[in-house]
């Protein structure tokens, strides 16, 4: 298989965080009571005319400065002609010559460990369209049952230039675009619902000669799915090909329940969409002062907060990369950071990352539904950090907090008493009992065995009720065990 | 440039409009005359002229995000269904069309 090139290309249709249309002032909610979100012009009665919506312009101009493209001072809404009934006009409004976004990029980062790399996927352009409404085919006497809510839903289509070449690089283009769609806030990234939909376009040809003949997998909706289909198609067209055959270009539909794809009936004129300037829509002119306006809004992009994480605080580029898997975390970082001292920001990263995310984790719960804020985790943090609890009594006192038995980590270690034992003369105390309760644990140490000795810390931070600082207990332990009998 | 009978026939199959064809020799006679005007216009220099996407020169108006077609018990649907050769369960029914 391996003189064989993959060649990927990606189409995303994003849909965009609206409350109302692209072009109507229907609802865009998802689950609403059939055509009860289908305004005239969704239905496309006679006599109306589209509005565009100003917010899903703002979030195509947000999208191109987030990846660097140009932000078109002028397009052009184009209509592309199909009959199928779930678009009522005969035809779906989209952009053909004069797309919004020209161009840009996004980096993606590939892999784990020492097979990481990363690499730049360019983008040929994002365009403004609408969103056709639902078939059903089910239960309706052998007919198709419509519903048009969906239709004219604001999808933003983002096309990449064929620049990945295997399903782990189309993968994490998609997790990039998914996470940077969500970061700037056009986006909810539902994927369940359909709000992040990707079409990959895939070939294979021998390294040296020109590409192979595509074919397009439609409508994948998971991650999972994404690897699968295209690592199913790669296979399929190899073998086709070292057979012999030829590939067809096609659009073809993957069946996750059997892992294959398959070709869709298609007719010679499928894809004659005689496009032409839709006469209902003028030029949509942007202005450079609206450009500029929105270039302020937008928050920090991830790549240059990881950077910024990196260089202000330290941070290894692995930790950069998790923490700004998302705006919510690498917020919720920067809080706590903000609450435990910027010294402590390689344990928050650690409490963020691990003992935060393993709670949420088991909670099922998304990061801005934490029960323990951020202030309050940097409180924790500050606590380990001024040595007023050890790491063991902190996994305490942040159980505390997510159950809600205080305020703050302050609170909880005042009432339960969890303030560390650094008195060494206590220490002393409690380690001169455990000596004296445990003669066997003491003979097997000092006959050599290691293990031994940790029994005997145990049993100190046990009576010590874990409060004792564990290295005092270490020090105090070794010092009695090898003085001289 | 002009047009076979076989292209005109096939417009009009993707436009889904049917035409016999005494019609689609009409039609194509009629096409072919607007041809010739065009023809006649590209005579015209248009060198540095940018494409025009509108007969007007102005630009698109944009409303504000805003919901203004509230249907939440389904009596606007009622309405526009009433015209609808069949509907069920809200929706409307159409020939079965699957890929």
């Amino acid at each position: 298989m391996s003189q064989w090139e993959v060649v990927i290309g990606i189409e995303t249709h994003v849909q965009l965080a609206t409350a109302s249309k692209i072009f109507s002032g229907a609802a865009t909610a998802f689950g609403a009571a059939p055509n009860t979100q289908a305004a005239p012009v969704d239905l496309a009665l006679p006599g109306v005319l589209p509005v565009l919506n100003k917010r899903a312009v703002e979030c195509a101009i947000r999208f191109g400065l987030a990846v660097g493209a140009k932000v078109a001072e002028r397009s052009v809404f184009a209509r592309k002609n199909y009959f199928y009934p779930d678009l009522p006009k005969g035809y779906q409004i989209s952009q053909f010559e004069l797309p919004v976004v020209q161009g840009g990029q996004i980096h993606i980062s590939v892999g784990q460990g020492d097979k990481a790399y990363e690499k730049p996927v360019r983008l040929t352009r994002a365009h403004l369209e609408e969103d056709a409404g639902k078939s059903l085919h089910e239960d309706f006497h052998g007919k198709t049952g419509i519903d048009l809510n969906r239709a004219g839903t604001p999808l933003l289509e983002i096309v990449t230039e064929p620049d990945m070449r295997s399903a782990d690089e189309a993968v994490a283009y998609a997790r990039a675009l998914h996470a940077l769609v969500r970061w700037i806030g056009i986006c909810d990234g539902n994927m369940q619902e359909g709000s992040f939909r990707c079409d990959a376009n895939v070939s294979v040809h021998r390294p040296g000669t020109p590409f192979g003949t595509r074919r397009e997998i439609k409508n994948l909706n998971s991650f999972r799915f994404l690897k699968e289909a295209i690592e199913y198609e790669i296979r399929w067209q190899i073998e086709t090909l070292e057979e012999g055959g030829t590939i067809e270009q096609a659009t073809v539909l993957f069946d996750p329940a059997s892992g294959t794809t398959r070709a869709m009936r298609s007719k010679e004129d499928a894809h004659d969409y005689r496009y032409f300037p839709d006469p209902d829509l003028l030029p949509l002119v942007i202005s450079s002062e609206w450009i500029e306006r929105t270039r302020a809004e937008l928050p920090e992009l991830p790549e240059a907060k990881k950077q910024r994480f990196m260089a202000d605080y330290g941070l290894s580029a692995y930790d950069a990369t998790t923490l700004t898997a998302s705006l919510e975390m690498a917020d919720y970082f920067e809080a706590a950071v903000a609450a435990a001292g910027k010294d402590q920001a390689k344990l928050c990263a650690n409490w963020v990352m691990v003992d935060l995310a393993a709670r949420l984790n088991k909670a099922g719960l998304e990061i801005a539904q934490a029960p323990v804020s951020a202030v309050q985790l940097g409180g924790v943090v500050a606590r380990i950090a001024d040595g007023t609890i050890s790491n063991a009594i902190a996994k305490k006192v942040f159980e505390a907090l997510w159950v809600g038995e205080g305020a703050s980590a302050d609170e909880i270690i005042e009432r339960q008493g969890l303030k560390q034992i650094t008195d060494s003369g206590a220490i002393e105390r409690l380690v001169d009992e455990v000596l004296a309760a445990n003669p066997a644990n003491v003979a097997e140490f000092k006959a050599g065995k290691e293990k031994a000795f940790n029994a005997l810390v145990g049993q100190v931070m046990k009576a010590a009720k874990g409060k004792a600082n564990p290295q005092q207990v270490n020090a105090l332990l070794r010092q009695k065990l090898q003085a001289p009998a | 440039m002009s047009l076979t009978l076989s292209e005109v026939e096939r417009i009009a199959h993707l436009a889904r409009i049917e035409i016999g064809s005494a019609e689609a020799e009409a039609c194509r006679d009629q096409l072919n005359g607007i041809f010739a005007l065009i023809e006649a216009m590209q005579a015209v220099d248009t060198a540095g002229v940018p494409p025009m996407a509108h007969a007007q020169d102005v630009c698109q108006r944009l409303r504000e995000d805003r919901v203004t077609h509230h249907d939440p018990d389904g009596r606007w649907r009622d309405r526009f269904q009433a015209v609808a050769p069949e509907t069920e369960a809200g929706l409307y029914l159409v020939p079965k069309v699957i890929e």
